[in-house]
């Protein structure tokens, strides 16, 4: 979230899509609540109507993986019908850049694309640059090449009744949609999206969340309270871990994970480090060798020098060109390419697109540990469904562990909030807390490497204090991801002594002097505490920033670029919201987004967009694989010959894997209907932690299958009827729910039906509870992230002679 | 103690069934085998160890084609309860009514076993149910000894989007007409308070009460 959860009770209107929020996040419902009774007008645009449409005002079907279509339509709208707010988007924007002569966009393609490689350079899509070699610029928006006149030009494609025959949403519905919605491009009012996997899981994830991101930049709605691009994390500590380097592609604190070819810290640097010529441009990422040298100094202590690049060499790279994340490590465990696997706090089994290869990958490893507080269907592979376990060779190995209240830490939330908790129970005895585990096991690797092993400086020289009385720490390690001072140093007059905690990021350095893990949260643990554990509850601003309750990265600011949330002159865009405001010299409210005055300061200013190397919101994105701005495409499995777009019926670039395990098929007679997955209240992700909570099973205890009335009559399926459902990639049993809240799509001229299953079951517990949705999914996704695209594909529903025993 | 009263908005509601399961947490109930039968609305219905249930009930409606409404179901703690007035007439003070309002019935139901139903019936939304663990009648108790150690009952305090609330007879009335007032004016007119003289549970709903529960 650029915003927070509170935050959106400050909102004119709120559009949930690509989520069900009410399903998943209920209590984001109290302040959608909150911000209704004050007259807030909350739209829902999903396949299905859910229990978050049933507290809207405005609901609107689409089919799934159309919402590029659906918000192209949207762009549309507001740039020809100048709902956009042109002061915020001539300075805050790049809308007024002029793009270079090497851009062009034809019939579903972006110049530069090399058919061979399926892939784009990227160079081709560069600005024009004037001869200090700073962007050139046109505020007033005429200029052909600048980005307000290409993406004019481009979204004008999109009109409602070519969006219609994508989408199945009616012109009606959609015109209902955007004028709502763009009346938030009204200087005063603001209007935030609450998107999650909805968005995330299709080989256009990431241009799903561009293309609202752009809208937000149009409208103004960027920096501002109630307004923002809003993820609403899947998992209570998913931001936590992503900031800390849960993915391949970064190190803590999205520093770039380098790769074979940079062999030393300088190569890194040169290229990592983003260079602005631009005078008003904070370029905040200039800073990243500060960043990027107290990382080291914190994995590698007093072995850290200058001299050896800070240990630079002893960390792992990726190599070039390739990709390590969760569709490329299954597929390559498919392939035997793995002998051993951690399944730590997961269950890849349920959880992973195309289960079926998954649960055949780790029938391959030589070992496997998986790390959990209950049974499930990862931990038991070997004796599931259509598995020989007398020919699985694979050793398995089963921790069990603490649950997250059973232990102290932190977790940071989707809105950045890092909230310590404190132990609220007490384990049993027998498991053990993921910290002990890990120490235990590094404490054994360790001294194996006394006695052998090749390449020892990484494991020799890893820092290691974490332990206290023989148990993991959560403060010291905590301490150290907000970082020390490695020794005495005086920095803008003021001296700090070494082992003393790094007040913010703003002290860090890249000589060796300081350590941080994860420079985001520097300011999270200080000589003053542990800002995370605060609980005060003032609310100087009265928005509900409520700045000391817990702390929220960066510095604690609470609303990202929040200073785009005033006009040139420092003044709130909105009176009555006021978050920030320049007065008598200086920032009243939240942390700004750096010191400096308003734009109306020339000489002293900074753009607000400051982690952006030119200062401002990239409504034209040229650092994404699959193009600068985003368009449809038919997602992978789809019911369409064509797509009305262009001639590209799928996204270019997109992965696509090679096994016979990989099989799709789209406008195949054997699967005919659009299908979708999802999650319940009800259940937690795969549902190991709640399939076996009786009281919640009593409430869902079996998989089932939405569909409209009308595919109910077509395929003679009746309400609480046992169904198969199957794909090109495997089946599951699910008990029909015929419901008027799917309702057939009319796309292209014919009638489309969708369907949709939870993927919260599996076979290990309950015995008549049905499996897991993603053996339906298909292996590919989004280009740029490689998330599955397991929110739309093709699949059959038939009806079975009788119900499961 | 002065009367105690619970207000639904169903308006609100997003059937999350925090309330039915955190009635269930508090009481330590067992549970009870369900199926998937072609609805999220499980148990069925209210049951020994179901003493609040969130129904589910959807209809085609003008506005967004349909509407998917949820009703949180408990016993409504009545004024002049008619379950008691029928179990007075076998065995008196099996069911008593504490000075706040809230409506037990005691061990003594046990003693009424061949008459439940006579019971249940009184009862004009047939709330009350025969537990066999228990062996003896069954329903909501207000959470009595939490209320009477100043706590809100288990539903009240899980409910995250203010939909089930609970307080003093005056605040909780005042909190029901203003959000009366805001469902007329937010659904053209449309909007009422069930059983406002004769309940302790209101409930604000905006459509013919039949399309939210069964009605006899």
């Amino acid at each position: 979230m650029t915003n927070h959860w509170i935050d959106i009770r400050n909102s004119d209107c709120i559009l949930i899509m690509g989520s069900n929020a009410a399903e998943n996040h209920p209590i984001s419902m109290k302040w959608v609540g909150k911000a209704m009774d004050k007259g807030t007008t909350l739209i829902s645009v999903d396949p299905r109507f859910t229990r978050t449409s049933s507290k809207a005002d405005i609901y609107a079907p689409l089919r799934s993986g159309t919402d590029i279509a659906f918000l192209g339509g949207m762009m549309n709208y507001i740039l020809s019908n100048d709902k956009y707010h042109k002061e915020y988007a001539a300075n805050y924007t790049n809308a007024s850049f002029i793009v270079g002569s090497k851009f062009d966009f034809k019939d579903g393609l972006f110049s530069g694309y090399d058919p061979k490689t399926k892939k784009y350079d990227k160079s081709f899509w560069a600005f024009e640059k004037d001869e200090n070699g700073v962007p050139k610029r046109d505020l007033t928006f005429k200029d052909p090449r600048c980005v307000f006149q290409l993406m004019k030009k481009h979204y004008s494609r999109y009109t409602p009744k070519t969006v219609s025959a994508i989408t199945g949403t009616s012109e009606a519905e959609l015109k209902k949609v955007y004028e709502t919605y763009a009346k938030t491009g009204a200087v005063d009012k603001t209007g935030t999206i609450m998107y999650a996997m909805g968005w995330t899981q299709h080989t256009v994830g990431v241009q799903n969340i561009r293309m609202m991101a752009m809208i937000q930049l149009m409208l103004g709605n960027m920096g501002r309270p109630g307004g923002g691009v809003n993820a609403l994390r899947g998992e209570s500590n998913v931001q936590g871990s992503t900031d800390h380097c849960l993915l391949f592609h970064i190190w803590p604190g999205y520093l770039g994970t380098p790769n074979a070819s940079l062999v030393t810290l300088a190569d890194y640097n040169a290229k990592n480090t983003p260079k602005t010529n631009d005078p008003l441009s904070a370029n905040w990422w200039q800073n990243k060798p500060k960043y990027m040298a107290s990382f080291l100094k914190a994995m590698f202590g007093e072995a850290a020098t200058k001299e050896n690049d800070f240990g630079y060499s002893w960390m792992p790279k990726v190599d070039v060109g390739t990709t390590y994340t969760w569709l490329d490590i299954f597929d390559e465990m498919y392939k035997g390419n793995f002998k051993g696997f951690f399944a730590w706090g997961q269950n890849p089994a349920c959880s992973g697109a195309n289960s079926n290869k998954t649960r055949q990958a780790l029938a391959k490893l030589d070992w496997m540990v998986n790390v959990n507080i209950f049974d499930n269907e990862t931990a038991s592979f070997w004796k599931g469904p259509g598995m020989k376990p007398g020919e699985i060779k694979t050793e398995v190995f089963f921790l069990p562990c603490y649950t997250s209240v059973e232990k102290e830490g932190s977790i940071t939330n989707s809105g950045r909030w890092m909230q310590w908790r404190y132990a609220a129970a007490k384990p049993p005895r027998g498991p053990k807390s993921d910290g002990d585990i890990m120490v235990e096991l590094f404490e054994k690797v360790r001294s194996l490497y006394e006695s052998d092993g090749k390449f020892t400086d990484p494991i020799k020289n890893l820092r290691w204090d974490y332990v206290k009385d023989g148990k993991y720490d959560p403060h010291a390690i905590a301490k150290l991801i907000n970082g020390y001072f490695e020794q005495d140093v005086t920095i803008k007059d003021k001296s700090f002594k070494k082992g003393t905690l790094v007040p913010s990021f703003a002290f860090l350095l890249d000589d060796g002097s300081t350590s941080s893990g994860n420079w985001l949260y520097c300011n999270s643990y200080t000589e003053k505490g542990n800002m995370a554990a605060r609980r005060e509850k003032k609310d100087p601003t009265g928005m509900g920033l409520y700045p000391e309750w817990s702390w929220c990265w960066p510095v604690n600011r609470r609303i990202i670029y929040n200073r785009a949330s005033v006009d040139l002159n420092g003044k709130p865009w909105s009176p009555n919201k006021n978050i920030l405001e320049y007065k008598d010299g200086k920032w009243i409210g939240d942390v700004p987004d750096g010191g400096w005055p308003p734009m109306a300061n020339k000489e002293k200013t900074k753009r607000p967009f400051i982690m952006k190397p030119d200062g401002v919101g990239s409504v034209f994105g040229p650092g994404r694989v699959d193009g600068p701005f985003p368009e449809h495409y038919e997602p992978l499995e789809c019911p369409v010959p064509k797509n009305l777009m262009s001639s590209q019926r799928i996204n270019p670039v997109a992965p696509v894997y090679g096994t016979e395990a990989d099989a799709h098929f789209s406008c195949d007679p054997r699967f005919p209907f659009v299908g979708t997955t999802y999650r319940v209240t009800e259940h937690w992700q795969t549902g190991i932690l709640t399939r076996w909570q009786p009281w919640l099973l009593e409430l869902q205890p079996q998989l089932f299958v939405e569909m409209s009335n009308e595919l109910g009559k077509l395929k003679g399926i009746n309400n609480g009827d046992m169904c198969k459902v199957s794909s090109a990639r495997g089946e599951v049993e699910a008990v029909a729910i015929v419901t008027g809240r799917f309702k057939p799509f009319k796309v292209q001229g014919t009638t489309v039906h969708q369907i949709g299953l939870p993927w919260c079951f599996g076979w290990v517990h309950p015995k008549d509870g049905g499996d897991s949705a993603n053996l339906l999914t298909p292996s590919t996704g989004d280009p740029n992230t490689r998330i599955p695209e397991t929110k739309a594909f093709m699949v059959n529903v038939d009806k079975l002679g009788k119900r499961r025993a | 103690m002065a009367g105690k009263f619970f207000f639904i908005d169903t308006t609100r509601c997003t059937a999350c069934r925090g309330c039915q399961t955190a009635c269930k947490q508090y009481k330590k109930h067992g549970v009870t085998k369900t199926k998937q039968y072609g609805t999220y609305q499980n148990p069925p219905d209210l049951d020994g160890n179901t003493f609040r249930l969130v129904r589910f009930s959807e209809h085609p409606a003008k506005t967004n084609s349909m509407v998917w409404y949820f009703f949180t179901e408990a016993c409504r703690h009545c004024l002049k309860p008619p379950c008691k007035k029928k179990a007075d007439q076998i065995l008196k003070d099996a069911i008593i009514v504490k000075d706040y309002g809230a409506v037990l019935y005691t061990k003594k139901t046990k003693d009424l076993e061949k008459s439940f139903k006579a019971i249940k019936q009184a009862c004009p939304w047939s709330i009350p149910t025969w537990s066999k663990e228990e062996d003896q009648i069954v329903k909501c108790n207000m959470c009595y000894d939490r209320v009477e150690a100043g706590l809100l009952p288990a539903c009240a305090k899980a409910c995250p989007t203010g939909a089930l609330n609970f307080g003093e007879e005056a605040e909780i009335k005042k909190l029901a007409n203003e959000h009366l007032k805001a469902a007329k004016k937010k659904f053209g007119g449309k909007g009422e308070i069930l059983d406002l003289e004769d309940v302790r549970a209101l409930y604000l709903i905006i459509d013919e009460q039949v399309k939210y529960r069964p009605v006899a």
